[in-house]
């Protein structure tokens, strides 16, 4: 039962973590992307599109290469992503738009982009349920380690997942170490700390920006890649995605800009975004009240790092504004 | 100057204009290895400007600069650093979450690839070797003012800069840290480097450099031997002689105590003492200059007076012209100051800031001093148009219209429409700091013929200005102010240029002389 809790927390948690990863990247930066919701989103039905386009191309969809069949949505799903992340880095560094409107102005067109063509792709197939189901592409990309069953509730726990999974948690790890302890990170943590002074340093700072919106919306999108194809076992249906786009932006104030934080933060989100499943006798009505729970966390979080004041859980110090040279 | 035999850096008539305004002419000077040279001269004479070229943030129209006897081209601030020049500003750019070993390799290639503990090791041998007394893995956000300011040192330093040049370096430190960063100088040059240091405090001249140029308005007066000078000549060849401006001055009429402050003392937000034990008296119908190197209280004492800086201690009291009745201003607010029936206006330095905002129009700028006025909801907005206009008339405020945002007007209208508002508030003090800075010799004379026009109403004007001759022309009183404190107090109509240049440069002498 608490093995099968955990796991559940961990598959709910895993698209949370791709997207605060994403996001802090971005957010080291000193780009606040609210438009995180919305490139999760192009991810996933990049993704689906990809999957979509090759499994009609064969005969048979049970005959497919599984290497095609996860290489082709991974690219896809980069690629929506990608253009997600350059359209948000013109807009607010070379353009030096306002970064809050343009995030959400992305969510909303991230989440209009998918519904279009998650339509769409319900019409082609003439589908009688307003979905689309790409089981083979899931099964391949659900593949998990052979052994896992081998270690009871130890291997539930730890072994039991697809390799995006542990692609998420290996690059919240990675992340942590290159934003710590390499030269390119303590760059990026001047660009969005004192855009000015690290510009004075020699730094690219416009280069910076761009790069790290980019990568993080890429790394984003493999979040919203992850739910279609494993969580909802590729079944897509619009809006389908909910709101877990916001908790990512939450998990990364919750963990305080640290992607390692950020491993047991969405685990702990995964958990209680699910917790009201576990709960006997639950109304519908105290369900929802139960799904509130991670935002209340965050907001906890949220007053307990104001109140410490300490500065080194604080956000970067130019989160949201953009960097103009000649400005003084 | 005769002997160039190892002249590090070496400046020959080098000219520099914005626009019109000339910042340097003619400039020729040169730092030998294992000197100490200061280059002296009041706000806005070029001194950083004239640094600025060296370091390669500005590119000089005319002249030549030789480093070690080769002609230089300082394009960029990295061809400086590749010529080994180091700069150390006046404001501080460092990150404040950062150490300050983070600070020091940032944007810094080294050879090994990334290394903190490595790093900091060579930092420390660098603070052995000359005295600092810092710790490389403090964050800048718990440093003081000086341990910054070695942080900055360190970073040159670290990255090979052997021509140091330090931008008014003693203006944020309290005189044992001054004698400190003397110290450490005193050993860089021991250790052979060229070290200039720019400066208006005259007893740092003379207990620390060994030659000293001196600039005026842009203009290179000459370079002495500090051996071989004194207060009195360096202040000469500082402030010049006097110039005639033709300012209309008239006698005070019956001058009365209007606002009189007693021992006031505040510190600024970093916990500096920025005023101390200041004491004086302004009266009615005359206008009180206030001289002294920017920076030195003058913008603390009169938001302290407008209510806007929390004192340590100290009181202001104000006497009302009619009663006579004396109100305590300490630990007001600007409103209850208002509500008081004390009418105060005050022109301050940071015009589009603090006193108009620059997106919102003639008219809406006028009703942010009577927007209260009235018992309605709604505002009235005929009266402050109409006060607009009337500004617009009769200061010649050149504007498409009186909906035009202040913004977009040029330096010298948006401030004739500040002027304009607060003399319409018809005060009984008025405090103008910098009222004509940035502004051409005809609305400057604009703006002095105001204040006078109040004077003579009978307002106590408390005059802020950098310009001597004009401080001498305007004023019936000067009052001097040097590092927030009160220097002296002379009479417009008999003093001299070089009394008030020594005053205003007489810092907390002694304290750093030895």
């Amino acid at each position: 039962m608490i093995a099968s809790f955990i796991q559940r927390a961990v598959v709910q948690g895993i698209p949370l973590l791709f997207g605060s990863t994403g996001e802090i990247i971005t957010e080291k930066s000193g780009n606040l992307n609210l438009g995180i919701p919305g490139i999760m989103y192009v991810g996933g039905i990049s993704g689906v599109i990809g999957a979509f386009m090759y499994e009609r191309s064969l005969a048979d969809p049970s005959a497919m290469n599984p290497f095609l069949a996860v290489i082709i949505p991974l690219l896809t799903c980069v690629l929506g992503s990608l253009c997600m992340g350059l359209i948000y880095s013109l807009l607010t560094v070379t353009l030096r738009a306002n970064q809050n409107v343009t995030g959400l102005a992305l969510t909303t067109f991230g989440t209009g982009f998918g519904n279009f063509f998650g339509g769409s792709l319900i019409k082609l197939v003439k589908s009688d349920m307003p979905s689309i189901s790409l089981t083979a592409t899931s099964n391949c990309f659900r593949t998990t380690l052979p052994f896992a069953n081998k270690f009871g509730p130890v291997g539930q726990v730890l072994f039991s997942y697809s390799f995006l999974a542990y692609v998420a948690i290996v690059l919240a790890l990675i992340t942590s170490y290159v934003l710590g302890r390499t030269r390119v990170g303590l760059h990026l943590r001047a660009v969005g700390e004192n855009p000015a002074t690290a510009d004075a340093a020699g730094i690219n700072v416009n280069r910076y920006k761009y790069v790290a919106t980019c990568l993080g919306s890429v790394i984003a999108g493999l979040g919203g890649l992850y739910y279609v194809m494993d969580y909802a076992n590729g079944v897509w249906s619009n809006d389908g995605f909910g709101d877990r786009g916001w908790l990512a932006i939450a998990l990364v104030i919750f963990a305080i800009w640290r992607p390692n934080l950020s491993i047991l933060g969405s685990i702990l989100f995964g958990g209680l975004f699910i917790i009201y499943n576990y709960i006997p006798n639950l109304g519908m009505s105290d369900q929802e009240l139960f799904k509130m729970l991670p935002y209340v966390v965050t907001i906890i979080v949220l007053i307990i790092i104001s109140i410490r004041e300490s500065r080194e859980t604080q956000p970067p110090a130019h989160l949201g504004i953009s960097y103009f040279r000649e400005e003084r | 100057m005769e002997e160039q035999k190892n002249a590090a850096i070496e400046l020959r008539n080098i000219t520099k204009t914005f626009g019109k305004v000339v910042a340097n002419k003619n400039v020729s000077l040169c730092v030998n290895r294992g000197e100490i040279l200061s280059i002296l001269g009041e706000n806005g004479s070029g001194k950083t400007t004239l640094m600025n070229m060296i370091s390669g943030i500005y590119f000089p129209d005319e002249g030549q600069i030789f480093i070690d006897g080769k002609e230089a081209i300082i394009a960029s601030p990295k061809d400086a650093f590749d010529y080994k020049i180091g700069m150390i500003h006046q404001h501080f750019k460092l990150v404040d979450v950062f150490s300050a070993t983070e600070n020091i390799v940032l944007g810094f290639e080294e050879e090994g690839g990334y290394n903190i503990r490595r790093s900091a090791e060579r930092i420390l041998a660098i603070s052995e070797q000359y005295g600092f007394h810092l710790d490389p893995m403090k964050k800048v956000y718990e440093m003081s003012v000086s341990e910054k300011q070695m942080v900055e040192i360190i970073k040159v330093l670290y990255r090979g800069a052997d021509i140091l040049i330090l931008d008014e370096p003693t203006a944020v430190l309290t005189p044992q840290e001054t004698r400190n960063l003397f110290d450490i100088l005193r050993r860089m040059r021991e250790d052979g480097k060229a070290i200039v240091i720019i400066t208006h405090k005259l007893h740092e001249v003379l207990s620390l450099s060994d030659r000293v140029s001196v600039l005026r308005k842009g203009e290179y007066i000459g370079t002495v031997e500090t051996a071989k000078t004194n207060e009195a000549e360096l202040t000469e060849m500082m402030v010049g002689k006097k110039v005639s401006l033709n300012i209309e001055r008239s006698e005070p009429e019956n001058p009365k105590e209007r606002l009189v402050v007693r021992n006031v003392n505040c510190r600024d937000r970093n916990g500096v003492q920025i005023l101390k034990d200041v004491s004086f008296t302004a009266r009615s119908g005359e206008i009180l200059g206030i001289a002294g190197i920017a920076g030195s209280g003058q913008r603390e004492l009169l938001e302290a007076i407008a209510g806007l800086q929390a004192l340590q201690s100290g009181e202001i009291f104000y006497y009302d012209p009619e009663t006579g009745e004396e109100s305590n201003l300490r630990d007001k607010t600007p409103l209850q100051i208002r509500d008081m029936g004390v009418r105060l206006s005050f022109v301050p330095e940071d015009r589009l800031g603090m006193g108009l905002v620059g997106n919102m129009d003639i008219t809406d700028n006028m009703m942010l001093r009577s927007y209260r006025s009235g018992k309605s909801v709604f505002v009235k907005r005929k009266p402050p148009r109409d006060l607009a206009q009337h500004i617009i008339e009769q200061l010649d405020v050149v504007t498409p219209s009186v909906n035009t945002p202040v913004r977009r007007l040029s330096g010298g209208n948006v401030q004739k429409v500040l002027v304009g508002r607060e003399i319409a508030a018809s005060p009984t003090v008025l405090m103008a700091a910098y009222p004509v800075r940035g502004l051409d010799i005809n609305s400057s004379y604009l703006i002095y013929n105001l204040l006078n026009r109040q004077k003579k109403a009978g307002v106590a004007v408390i005059f802020v200005g950098e310009d001597l001759d004009v401080l001498l022309e305007l004023c019936d009183r000067i009052m001097v102010i040097g590092s927030g404190k009160i220097t002296g107090m002379v009479d417009g109509r008999t003093a001299t240029k070089e009394q008030i240049g020594l005053l205003m440069t007489k810092t907390d002498g002694g304290e750093t002389h030895e």
